[in-house]
């Protein structure tokens, strides 16, 4: 075997080898947090764990509930928000804005991933939640849902606009000019045949910033409130129900995990064992509708 | 990981013996309290009490500087972790920032506890709220959530917005015990924080909420609020009259000897103390 072969094969299963590594690394992790949380699902139980709404750690009460509830409505609030803003953004970038525009915009849009988690909690924490609590609803303190759900709104906007804006350049130029031919405006264009032919790629988008969404730690941490309790309006306005406080599962593990012993730190695990099976849920059904979408183009 | 710190600490305990083999030959350090420390019990290991880890710190490096030849590791991880630490020989000290329960002095009867400086919390609230006395029970009540309006306690009709440390701290612990007793629990609606620094942060931007600190943490931005009418002070502390004040405790598991005592006795010694009070704590002696 010449040298130049060699080098290709051993090339060959270097690359394979990075690949198994981080596919062991998954394992190890899953693996890793299950184990430590066999404890807390043998000595509390599934149902208790899972379907009890009081957390005392104090009173071996190990209830979460709550907090998967918590990290549902704050990611759905943060989708309600975000996603139209990142869909204008995504159509603004691929469909209407000149070249020069694009340049300024794109990059600017991208910059919000680059900020630290922590800098946006200050953020709510110091502008947002004094803002909410204007709001003049008894019993608002201005930290809780609606305060998080904002500042998640802009912390998923830039993964759901990148993505959604690739799928909507992938939609084959003819189904525009065809659009057009017909008569159709462009806004026509845009809402009737570029978005329904670029929609699992969107959604694909929108699947991938509730997995960053309900991951999100530190900047829940500093403006949710962190109490352990079912989120409810705070009066006859249903709309005060974002107004409440709440815990994520991620706020959880890290506000108890310093001081945490037996039980309680198994029962941390056990919370991670949950939040690491709504995340693969949620990032299966992405890779599902990424498939979607190349059946869509293969078939064209 | 565990075998690097392993090969790390036969190290250092081989330093530790190369040293103390050389400091036999001359200098010995004036006015030391123990005679030469033996030199398998030369490195002494704390840990324990994330409220006492920084005194804790400060005081090792001071004997580490008196004492050149011991080697004092500092280690948290809360209050808990240090009884069982203490109590079970992982390390040669514990540290808990709360008073011992009974049912940790029943698994490890042998527990011997130095109180090395008292700790008040003060009850705290936003600069805007009016009122600046309440006693123990209104406390308990609010927290609790019994009393949710500032108007049953002579203040403006505004909700009572509470923020409390997260369960397991010792600040939480020392607050429910020496405030909620036995039967009340901190209400669930309750806002919570995981520091000292966040707690204030939080009831100082939060109008009409009220918090509760460890005294190093006061300052302007807060209202600290006074309990029967004594305000939460150092002196007010030291004396007795200010009713929540927890100890600082190290604990080890019977009768503490060789440097491990002479550390302890260096805490308690004038030039120890002198370091528990510019922590900003109340000094034992």
């Amino acid at each position: 075997m010449s040298a130049r072969m060699i080098a290709d094969k051993t090339v060959k299963y270097i690359l394979f080898a990075s690949a198994i590594i981080s596919i062991i690394i998954v394992l190890a992790i899953g693996f890793f947090i299950f184990r430590e949380s066999i404890e807390a699902w043998s000595n509390i139980g599934v149902s208790e764990i899972l379907m009890k709404t009081v957390w005392r750690p104090g009173q071996d009460q190990y209830g979460i509930l709550a907090m998967i509830v918590g990290s549902v409505s704050v990611t759905f609030g943060a989708i309600l928000l975000g996603v139209p803003l990142a869909l204008g953004c995504a159509i603004f970038l691929a469909e209407i804005a000149p070249a020069g525009v694009q340049a300024v915009v794109r990059p600017a849009v991208q910059l919000l991933a680059g900020i630290p988690s922590v800098v946006y909690g200050l953020f709510g924490m110091v502008i947002l939640v004094p803002l909410v609590r204007k709001l003049g609803v008894p019993g608002n303190s201005g930290y809780g849902l609606m305060a998080a759900s904002i500042v998640l709104a802009v912390m998923i906007l830039p993964t759901i606009a990148s993505v959604a804006e690739d799928a909507i350049r992938a939609v084959p130029e003819n189904y525009r000019h065809g659009s057009l031919a017909l008569g159709a405006t462009k806004w026509q264009t845009i809402t009737k045949v570029v978005l329904p032919a670029g929609k699992s790629g969107i959604l694909a988008g929108v699947i991938l910033g509730v997995g960053r969404a309900l991951g999100e730690t530190m900047a829940m941490i500093m403006v949710i409130g962190n109490s352990v309790i079912m989120p409810q309006p705070l009066s006859g306005n249903p709309l005060s129900f974002f107004l409440s406080q709440a815990r994520t599962l991620t706020g959880n593990i890290a506000v108890e995990i310093n001081y945490a012993t037996g039980v309680h730190e198994s029962a941390l695990f056990a919370t991670g064992v949950v939040l690491f099976g709504l995340i693969m849920i949620v990032n299966a059904s992405a890779r599902w509708m990424i498939r979607g979408q190349k059946f869509v183009e293969k078939a064209n | 990981m565990k075998s690097k710190s392993k090969s790390v600490l036969l190290f250092t305990s081989i330093l530790v013996v190369a040293a103390l083999l050389a400091a036999c030959g001359g200098t010995n350090t004036p006015g030391a309290p123990v005679s030469d420390p033996s030199a398998d019990s030369s490195t002494v290991s704390v840990s324990g009490s994330t409220t006492v880890q920084p005194l804790a710190e400060k005081l090792a490096e001071a004997f580490m500087t008196e004492y050149s030849g011991v080697r004092i590791d500092v280690q948290g991880g809360g209050s808990s972790v240090g009884v069982k630490a203490a109590g079970e020989g992982t390390s040669d000290i514990g540290m808990a920032s709360r008073e011992i329960k009974e049912s940790e002095l029943a698994e490890f009867p042998n527990l011997n506890i130095i109180v090395i400086a008292r700790d008040g919390i003060a009850i705290v609230a936003h600069p805007d709220v009016n009122v600046s006395d309440l006693t123990v029970e209104q406390v308990r009540n609010i927290f609790s959530g019994k009393t949710t309006n500032w108007k049953d306690l002579g203040g403006e009709d505004q909700n009572i917005f509470v923020v409390s440390r997260e369960e397991g701290s010792g600040t939480r612990g020392a607050f429910e015990e020496m405030v909620m007793g036995e039967d009340a629990l901190i209400a669930a609606t309750a806002i919570l924080q995981p520091s000292n620094g966040s707690i204030r942060t939080t009831v100082s931007t939060t109008p009409y909420s009220i918090g509760y600190l460890s005294f190093g943490y006061l300052d302007d931005t807060v209202k600290s609020i006074s309990i029967d009418g004594v305000a939460p002070t150092e002196p007010n502390a030291a004396d007795g009259s200010y009713p929540i004040v927890r100890p600082l405790n190290m604990l080890t598991n019977g009768e503490p000897a060789g440097v491990v005592k002479a550390f302890l006795d260096f805490i308690l010694s004038d030039a120890g103390q002198k370091l528990v009070v510019e922590d900003g704590y109340i000094p034992v002696q």
